[in-house]
């Protein structure tokens, strides 16, 4: 019974020498000392000017080296690597401005006061310690539970027909969703004023803001939906029917307590999706600087609109105000979107 | 069944097996069939109320609202009828979509490569997170950072590509106006497409066969030999319709453009200078202070808009389906 196992250790011959990582080392750090060198002696300046030479320079350094150690080929495949990872930086570039923007131009005026009061006593350019955005995010509250409220039916519906019922016009229905999905938010706000408006002569209100957002977040149920009814392991229908259940009993009673988070997750991603619309709003709402807490008259205000709204005043406080509206916005998005994010977690653990 | 059965005779009667759905069914199926086709209903009757508003403008203008270039209203003390013309608003969406497409796309494409085939793993799921956050950042966020913080880099660009390369007439200038242009505003829209394109992109390129990228590699190709012998021929269908669905976004997309853009009713293609067109701004622009008839012609206007986001929808969708099927 005694066998000497000899113990191998694993080599990773594969794993690069320092012989073989020299020369990138050293093309990198001739790409940074000549792009040093160009831009201090070429009238080439600034930022811009260093961010080009290193583009430049690090295509050229980098196809160079492979381009002699290798071959042409070699050369071509380093060239596209640097192309793909500027790619990538010029991705996430203009989201961390983003991001630092409103941070810097935003967290000056954030305090406690501005979630207690609203604009109704307050001008435009008085200082930002006066007034808040109480009414908005009362507002952005109905239009957005409203918008819910009309579209979850909607969109639970149609994903249950495209899973659960597979009727004959699965496939069109399902089309017809990514196709709507791509309406304009502006084209949402015309239809809705022409037919709650002009149509049927109700005013602007915040009902109608909601049946505006509905349609554009109806996409997002629906699809999300979808997607989340597709990993319900089949056995579990089966095991439903096989019990004798109606197709009935057995998505009520089965198919949807299992999706449940997920269906959570289909609406609060269509909430993050439609929070922050602006367009259909401008045409729907009509806007107020105080708090009206009824949804289904008189108008209303939103964190977006607020935002517009200020922004369009254009004098310093107004424009600090509405980058302050973007960060409370912003906060108010990210909260559904991590809620989103974390039901769609728990779901995948239970599974 | 506590009391004993007595042991009949007769067999029982065999149960009928039917495939008929119970009355329970029945109205589920109803339920459900109505939910699914209120999508459908709904397009339907969002161009009807667009066409039933504008129509009076539709028979009025006739062909001119789309090539006319002016947006007047009727002034009945100088004796002047209405006139209610797009063409230059259209000309500048579809130019403002190009080169938002223009701009995003290759960018788009290489994060969607840079996530399947060159981030290493750790690097994968922060980079996936970024393009979320990129896709949930709302059109007005995306707009006062264009106007405040990325407009005055992008004029800096504009004057250099004028100084260098002004000698084309696209980027001529016949003003010293750099702001608010076509260019800055394309750049603003590709910005917003990226998230989708990249999202599409990187859907079609996981569903490229395991076996041929490792084929490919066996045969001793270099990695862009490997995506541009398998991953493109078998995902081109995929970004090309990600690339339509962000057009399709970037012609739709009101505040941003908005905010960054100057309206002129105008056809201009010197792309730096600070006039440009597009219709969902004209219509917040005009909304505020227009009339009936305006209004009409701003549901016209809506209709067209519609029209052209949903035709472009349309064959994006049917692209991405058949290469998705493909896969």
């Amino acid at each position: 019974m005694t066998q000497v196992i000899s113990q191998v250790s694993p080599q990773k011959p594969w794993r690069p020498k320092l012989k073989n990582l020299l020369p990138e080392v050293l093309g990198a750090l001739f790409t940074a000392v000549s792009t040093l060198l160009i831009v201090a002696v070429t009238p080439l300046k600034g930022k811009l000017g260093f961010a080009i030479v290193l583009i430049i320079m690090s295509i050229v350094v980098s196809s160079l080296v492979s381009g002699i150690r290798r071959d042409k080929k070699a050369a071509l495949n380093s060239t596209t690597t640097v192309l793909v990872y500027i790619a990538s930086a010029f991705v996430i570039i203009p989201l961390f401005s983003i991001l630092y923007e409103i941070f810097r131009l935003g967290i000056g005026g954030l305090s406690f006061g501005i979630f207690t009061k609203d604009m109704s006593l307050t001008s435009s350019d008085s200082p930002l310690t006066e007034g808040g955005l109480l009414h908005a995010l009362i507002g952005t509250l109905y239009v957005v539970v409203l918008a819910s409220i009309l579209s979850t039916p909607v969109g639970i519906l149609a994903s249950l027909y495209i899973v659960e019922v597979k009727g004959r016009f699965a496939g069109l229905v399902r089309f017809f969703i990514q196709a709507m999905s791509g309406i304009p938010s502006i084209v949402a706000g015309l239809f809705i004023y022409a037919i709650w408006m002009i149509n049927m002569g109700n005013s602007y209100n915040a009902v109608a803001g909601a049946g505006a957002l509905a349609i554009l977040m109806i996409p997002t149920v629906a699809r999300t939906s979808e997607e989340v009814l597709k990993l319900i392991p089949p056995d579990l229908r089966e095991a439903g029917l096989a019990l004798g259940a109606t197709q009935w009993r057995t998505v009520a009673m089965i198919i949807i307590p299992a999706a449940k988070s997920g269906l959570v997750t289909a609406v609060i991603l269509g909430i993050a999706r439609v929070a922050g619309e602006t367009a259909p709003l401008l045409l729907t709402i009509g806007g107020a600087d105080a708090i009206n807490l009824n949804p289904f008259s008189g108008n209303s205000s939103a964190m977006p609109y607020y935002v517009w709204k200020n922004y369009s005043l254009g004098n310093p406080e107004s424009i600090s105000r509405a980058w302050l509206g973007v960060l409370v916005l912003m906060i108010v998005v990210f909260i559904f979107f991590s809620l989103a994010r974390f039901f769609g977690r728990s779901k995948g653990v239970k599974k | 069944m506590s009391t004993a059965t007595v042991p009949s005779k007769t067999p029982p009667v065999a149960r009928v097996i039917t495939t008929k759905p119970r009355f329970s069914d029945k109205v589920f199926r109803a339920v459900v069939t109505t939910g699914g086709l209120s999508s459908l209903v709904i397009l339907a009757v969002i161009a009807f109320f667009l066409v039933y508003n504008g129509f009076g403008v539709f028979k009025s203008e006739g062909l001119s609202f789309f090539t006319g270039f002016e947006w007047v209203d009727a002034q009945p003390d100088a004796g002047t009828a209405a006139s209610y013309g797009i063409g230059a608003m259209l000309y500048g969406t579809l130019l403002t979509g190009f080169l938002a497409v223009l701009f995003g796309v290759p960018i788009a494409v290489g994060a969607a490569l840079f996530l399947s085939y060159y981030a290493p793993e750790w690097l994968k799921k922060p980079m996936v997170i970024v393009v979320d956050v990129m896709a949930a950042i709302p059109s007005i966020v995306y707009g006062l950072w264009g106007y405040f913080v990325f407009m005055p880099h992008a004029e800096y660009w504009a004057k250099l590509i004028h100084k260098y390369l002004g000698f084309i007439p696209f980027f001529d200038m016949p003003a010293n106006a750099f702001s608010r242009s076509p260019f800055i505003a394309g750049l603003v829209l590709a910005i917003m497409i990226i998230p989708i394109v990249t999202s599409v992109s990187r859907e079609v390129f996981a569903q490229t066969p395991l076996d041929r990228i490792q084929a490919a590699y066996a045969l001793g190709a270099t990695k862009w030999s490997m995506i541009k012998a398998v991953v493109f021929p078998y995902g081109a269908g995929g970004v090309v319709g990600g690339a339509m669905l962000g057009l399709g976004r970037a012609l739709g997309e009101t505040v941003a453009v908005y905010t960054v853009l100057n309206l002129v009713y105008d056809i201009r293609i010197e792309v730096l200078l600070s006039a440009g067109g597009n219709v969902a701004s004209m219509i917040v622009n005009k909304f505020g202070e227009a009339d009936a008839p305006e209004l009409k012609a701003l549901m016209a206007a809506g209709f067209v808009l519609f029209l052209v986001t949903l035709i472009v929808n349309f064959i994006a969708n049917i692209i991405i389906n058949r290469t998705a099927r493909k896969g």
